[in-house]
């Protein structure tokens, strides 16, 4: 077998399963709502970082940009779920309807984060939508782990009505994949005989098969792609394989939303600011 | 000046992989710093072994190659990660001299850490966990003669040993020294970490006009009752065992215990609280600070004063 393809390297990139016209079949209202919860999940993470840089949160960040529109398309499709999200979570809990304030104050270490300031930034909480902390949808590293092949083989047993989801960044901290395992955890499930799809992460594309998976479960999805930042910090290694936020924006002016798009993203960052500004004032 | 912790444990490391086929496991060992410079940057093929991320596989994959006498190190980064890779650590590798005969010498560096918003899971010593069962000794060096010791003890053995290791140590490039008075008010017997705080903690205390005498803990498992302890026991006929450890159920309880029948003074532990440790800095659960020591400290010595002026009328 080719080494790359073993190693999965070749799907890494931003156009893998991807099919041709799918985002212009969504309803503008759908594509909308899943930039608009892109957007904010994101303008949240940059926030984060800078009050993070700032020394005002004194505990390891694990920020989802580069990854933040994945969970926003999960959830528009898959709303009604209990949620066991991974360490990289502020826009799993964002998308699936947390209370940003709550979130913002977890991440400030006070008794009214979302957490009670036991969680931070890996472990976040919140009964209200369902949310327990850490850990479920995964990362690649986190697929290694040997409860998934359990978890994954009880699934099938059972028949249990179980979404798995991989946002897979192909990094564990800085290890890639290839250098840990060389079988791939789609063809881990497909093995045990659940429905699963191994696909870039564009986010109709996403939304496309969990609305098909949903109807198959117990399912897995293994998304590619990229981690912006550190694992743990705000440090940037250089610009991501491919940059999925401009993606997304291109294909909104192609199918005639730039506009909007536009305001979309302003008001987002807006918002997330004074969300974030109001809550600082009270240090 | 001497070579710090980390520059003993990676020259070791080096020198165990170069000359005598060793193997070093781990994960993410080139991701970020070495393992805090504790590795020497060298290849798979020259022995370093990237694990998985599966934890319990991971320890069972390292019993093999110990099984096969390549004497690996194996190092778990977070110790209280040892919750998962403690199940072929305990009921392979501890168990096989014993069962079958076949002996399973594999040096496991379980790296403590604490503070910084570590969190529930990853932070903590847990050498408690591997005590309570038979089969694997265990100590817990915080200087660069004592990783040393620990390490000649493993490669004079057969045995596998669990070396419970703090981050706090890496950048240590002394001693430590008992201090032993013959009119001190209580005996310390710090593990790990707390060997650090108690230092500081018994400069307050003489400050206060409380004299503490130290006697540093390293070996926890067997534990010998040396002389120096017997004796500064039984001039002080108090005492207090600290660790980076829980508490409850921990080793602090069982070495006290072990102290208090040998030497009939009553000796106390202090270890972490029994609560699970957040995230945010005001629900960390610490290694026993110098100032929690203190308090410790100052309210024994008055109880056994008090006590023992009871005693006289």
């Amino acid at each position: 077998m080719n080494v790359e393809l073993a190693h999965g390297r070749l799907e890494r990139t931003s156009t893998f399963g991807q099919i041709p016209g799918l985002a212009g079949t969504f309803p503008a209202r759908q594509t909308l709502e899943i930039f608009t919860q892109t957007c904010f999940n994101r303008h949240f993470e940059f926030e984060s970082k800078k009050v993070h840089d700032r020394g005002l949160m004194k505990l390891p960040i694990y920020l989802s940009v580069g990854q933040e529109h994945i969970p926003a398309a999960i959830a528009s499709v898959f709303p009604d779920c209990l949620i066991f999200a991974q360490h990289r979570a502020h826009s799993v809990y964002l998308s699936f309807g947390g209370d940003p304030v709550q979130l913002i104050d977890e991440l400030l270490h006070r008794p009214t984060g979302c957490a009670g300031g036991m969680g931070g930034s890996a472990s976040i909480h919140s009964p209200q939508i369902g949310m327990f902390g850490h850990s479920g949808l995964m990362g690649d590293a986190a697929a290694e782990e040997d409860y998934i092949y359990g978890a994954l083989g009880f699934a099938i047993t059972k028949k249990l009505p179980v979404l798995f989801v991989c946002e897979d960044n192909d990094l564990s901290i800085l290890t890639r994949t290839a250098v840990r395992r060389s079988w791939t955890l789609c063809g881990l499930a497909q093995g045990l005989g659940l429905p699963a799809v191994d696909i870039t992460d564009d986010p109709w594309l996403i939304a496309h098969h969990v609305r098909t998976l949903a109807a198959q479960l117990p399912a897995l999805i293994n998304i590619r792609t990229c981690r912006g930042l550190w694992h743990a910090g705000t440090g940037c290694d250089g610009p991501p394989e491919w940059d999925r936020f401009a993606l997304i924006k291109e294909t909104l002016s192609e199918l005639g939303l730039g506009t909007e798009a536009a305001a979309i993203e302003s008001e987002s960052e807006r918002t997330v600011q004074n969300l974030w500004a109001e809550q600082l004032r009270k240090l | 000046m001497g070579r710090t912790v980390a520059e003993v444990i990676r020259e070791t490391t080096r020198e165990h992989l170069r000359s005598r086929r060793g193997l070093f496991f781990a994960q993410c060992v080139t991701a970020v710093g070495w393992i805090g410079g504790t590795v020497p940057e060298m290849s798979e093929a020259d022995g370093i072994v990237e694990l998985s991320l599966a934890d319990v596989t991971n320890a069972g994959v390292v019993v093999g190659a110990a099984l096969v006498g390549r004497r690996p190190i194996y190092t778990v980064r977070y110790q209280g990660f040892m919750w998962y890779n403690a199940a072929p650590i305990i009921n392979y590798a501890a168990k096989s001299k014993d069962v079958w005969g076949v002996p399973c010498p594999l040096f496991l560096r379980a790296i403590a850490m604490e503070g910084n918003g570590i969190g529930p899971v990853a932070s903590a010593s847990q050498h408690g966990l591997i005590m309570r069962m038979p089969g694997m000794p265990i100590c817990a060096p915080m200087s660069p003669n004592e990783w040393t010791e620990a390490w000649n003890w493993f490669m004079r053995h057969d045995d596998p040993l669990y070396v419970s290791e703090h981050r706090r140590s890496f950048a240590i490039d002394y001693e430590f020294e008992n201090s032993l008075e013959k009119k001190a008010d209580i005996t310390l017997f710090p593990i790990s970490a707390a060997r650090l705080n108690a230092i500081e903690a018994a400069k307050t205390l003489r400050q206060e006009g409380i004299t503490c005498n130290i006697v540093h803990l390293v070996w926890l498992k067997p534990f010998t009752v040396t002389d120096d302890m017997v004796d500064s026991l039984s001039r002080t006929q108090l005492g207090l065992v600290i660790d980076s450890d829980f508490e409850v159920g921990g080793p602090s309880r069982s070495i006290a215990y072990d102290l208090m029948h040998h030497t009939g003074a009553p000796v106390f532990a202090l270890g972490l609280e029994d609560r699970t440790a957040g995230v945010a800095a005001s629900l960390d659960n610490p290694t026993p600070t110098p100032e929690t020591i203190v308090r410790v400290v100052r309210e024994r010595v008055r109880a056994a004063s008090r006590s023992r002026a009871c005693a006289k009328i």
